[in-house]
């Protein structure tokens, strides 16, 4: 993989079709790529399906406990599996990721216990895990905010000689805000080592792609000073295979990269969407024939790299963490209700204190109260 | 004569000021086909078509200052946030354009632009999604403020900011959304209450409750639980941040001596802080004790499970009330 390979010849014309990059058809066919060649071992493959299965699965718990009020809301990354995965797991330990609120499967990759996830939709937290444990930022749910934030630590990277990568995660409708726009101009001009990985899941909401852009988005980066390039988000071994090609370019001092990774949200935006409001079944159905999943399954088969026993013993693993999330969500404490004073500044503020105690002792009337109630009875 | 919720009665506002001015326009995020998140522009597109009712770019700055252009060029835009904490990518169209474009052009242009916000805490929502950012735009010169708090109100105030020459913010209160009341749509605007006008709700004697949005329930609630205990709150909805109804405020504490204000947002430099400051420096010597607020703490709006905690609720009203009594 040459820096070459991610240059300018990866963009055509104005409206000539939008090559994809694609390395397993949908029908689960290995093909080659002039440019992106995947060496992966039979072990490696496995733990690409093993991933996807897993957290498909965690995303599927997490929607049945919104469903029964466990969980305030939940926002699925039904179908977009393969582009989380494949990017999660071109990464290196040292790379550092900014994601969205969405990014279950690369929290996953990075080894963030997917239990942590649910603290912020289930109200008890807003992110639950240390974000340099892992290097894996906290979830950002305003629009596009994380991508200046991903710049910024890319450049201090540069700035520390360090080789490594970070990776921006954002949306087809992130793409328009101004601080996406910005951070493509920064990444640019400071030649900083990010990866901005936008995901085309063709919706914002209930808003189609055609509201967002009228070229094909990984053609933007041209205007920007970077090469774009659209991989087969529902391919995890495109995926895995492009951006690791851009963040070892990245890490090679020779900029940042802009993947869009074709995909397309199959559920609803999160569960107070009802998408059946703004867009037609016939879509949805054609891109179940696309499943990210499918085609590993068809292709692990197909050549005898997994058997029966694999997938039985993925099924019984996949119940397991399925039931480890359940259980620890029903577990989470509610939080102190003075902890609402907590980590506000790293130094003393009057104020806050005065309030703290105040509340305090506010409480504890009411503690006074139930302790006099009880002893009437 | 209808029943109406408070969300319906904004869709109601919209569809009346449309149907009344062809200049009127509706945009923001996915305010067409799905009618936005809350449903207020529910059906408007379908009526009114893409050219009047536009789905726009996911960027809240470009939503203000594309509509700061159209109104340049004689359009009224009615635009949508989506949530509260969502208002601030469009601060500076908002802060340095919008409020002061008119000074700027010594009078020579108009922006009858309305940025409605769904404001406010209690829906159980994550971050971002519970802001009570008021003052912000209060303390803007050239902004108007206002926000409603029922669904007549929410009828009348929709079309009358979108009849102001004047840019409006127009908060509504989410949580209150669901509120119903019957609404009559025969009323025309003259008949309406003035925009500006502050209400007293409730006639009392012994203290006034002022509150606006979402906290006006909370303060009738009060009142209610407090008549039961023979003390008679008079509670009064400042429908408008900015102006300030004086004349409403003053009277009332002029007559009643004492004063509690309550809202969602935090307290440190909130409406509280400037409604004590104004009542104090025109009634002092009225008063039978100082002001107090009860307000949101100094402190980013907490995870879901906290926000009973952190948002003023029935008995932390009424131990103010408590307090202001006792002095
Ligand atoms: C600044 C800002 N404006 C609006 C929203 C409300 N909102 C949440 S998600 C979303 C759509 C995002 O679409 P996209 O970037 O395509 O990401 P996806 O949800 O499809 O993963 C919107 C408008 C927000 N979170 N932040
Ligand atoms: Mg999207």
């Amino acid at each position: 993989m040459t820096d070459s390979a991610l240059g300018t010849r990866h963009i055509p014309t104005q409206g000539s079709e939008p090559e994809l990059v694609q390395l397993l058809t949908p029908e689960g066919q290995r093909v080659e790529h002039p440019t992106y060649s995947l060496q992966i071992s039979d072990d490696e493959l496995r733990g690409l399906y093993r991933d996807l299965v897993l957290v498909r699965r965690v995303d599927a718990e997490a929607t049945a406990l919104q469903r029964q009020g466990e969980l305030g809301i939940w926002a699925s990354l039904l179908g977009q599996e393969a582009a989380q995965v494949g990017s999660g797991r071109a990464m290196a330990e040292d790379d550092y990721a900014f994601p969205t609120y969405r990014e279950h499967g690369v929290a996953w990759c990075r080894g963030i216990d997917p239990l942590n996830l649910l603290g912020l939709f289930r109200g008890v937290n807003h992110g639950g895990w240390d974000p340099d444990e892992k290097n894996f930022h906290l979830y950002t749910i305003v629009i596009g905010a994380q991508t200046l934030h991903a710049t910024g630590y890319a450049m201090g990277m540069q700035k520390d000689g360090a080789e490594s990568a970070v990776i921006a995660y954002f949306g087809d409708g992130a793409t328009s805000q101004g601080d996406v726009n910005e951070a493509f101009i920064y990444a640019s001009v400071f030649n900083a080592p990010v990866v901005f990985f936008c995901q085309n899941n063709q919706w914002a909401i209930s808003e189609p792609i055609e509201k967002q852009t009228r070229i094909p988005l990984y053609q933007r980066a041209m205007g920007f000073g970077f090469p774009g390039v659209r991989v087969d988000g529902n391919d995890v071994l495109a995926v895995l295979a492009v951006t690791r090609a851009a963040l070892q370019k990245a890490r090679e001092g020779s900029g940042p990269t802009l993947i869009e990774a074709y995909t397309y949200r199959m559920g609803a935006h999160t569960t107070s969407d009802d998408p059946t409001r703004y867009r037609l079944t016939h879509e949805l159905e054609s891109w179940k024939l696309k499943d990210p999943i499918e085609r590993v399954k068809a292709y692990l088969v197909r050549t005898g790299k997994a058997d029966q026993a694999y997938f039985d013993a993925l099924e019984r693993e996949a119940d397991g963490l399925a039931a480890h999330v359940r259980r620890g969500c029903l577990e989470m404490p509610d939080p102190d209700p003075l902890s609402i004073f907590d980590h506000v500044y790293a130094e003393r503020h009057p104020l806050l204190e005065e309030e703290r105690e105040q509340f305090a002792a506010y409480l504890e009337t009411f503690d006074a109260v139930d302790a006099h109630d009880a002893g009437d009875r | 004569m209808a029943t109406v919720t408070l969300a319906k009665a904004v869709t109601m506002g919209l569809r009346a000021a449309m149907e009344a001015d062809p200049k009127v326009l509706v945009m923001g995020e996915d305010v067409g086909k799905l009618g936005g998140v809350f449903r207020v522009t529910d059906g408007l597109q379908k009526d009114f078509g893409e050219d009047r009712v536009i789905d726009t770019p996911l960027a809240e700055s470009g939503i203000i200052g594309t509509a700061i252009g159209l109104a340049l060029r004689g359009y009224r835009p009615v635009c949508e946030i989506q949530f509260d904490g969502f208002v601030y990518p469009a601060f500076d169209q908002i802060v340095s354009q919008l409020a002061k474009m008119r000074a700027r052009a010594l009078g020579k242009v108009s922006l009858p632009v309305v940025v409605r916000i769904p404001v406010g805490g209690g829906i159980g929502a994550v971050e971002h999604h519970s802001e009570s950012n008021e003052a912000y735009f209060a303390h803007t010169a050239g902004l108007r403020v206002v926000a409603c708090s029922n669904p007549v109100d929410a009828y009348f105030m929709t079309q009358q900011a979108i009849a102001s020459d004047d840019p409006v913010i127009l908060y509504e209160p989410k949580r209150r959304y669901w509120e119903k009341a019957d609404l009559d749509e025969s009323l025309t605007l003259e008949q309406a209450a003035p925009l500006h006008s502050a209400r007293v709700l409730r006639s009392g004697t012994d203290a006034t409750v002022i509150a606006y949005g979402p906290m006006v329930k909370t303060a009738m609630e009060a009142a209610t639980a407090a008549a039961e205990e023979g003390k008679e709150l008079e509670v009064i909805d400042l429908r408008s941040l900015s102006p300030l109804d004086t004349g409403t405020l003053e009277a009332s504490a002029r007559k009643t001596g004492r004063v509690v204000v309550v809202h969602e947002a935090p307290g440190f430099l909130g409406m509280g802080s400037e409604l004590a400051a104004r009542i104090t420096e025109t009634c002092f010597f009225s008063l039978e004790a100082p002001v107090l607020r009860v307000t949101g703490f100094d402190t980013p709006y907490p995870p879901s499970r906290l926000e009973e905690e952190y948002l003023p609720d029935l008995d932390r009203l009424l131990d103010a009330v408590d307090r202001s009594l006792a002095y």
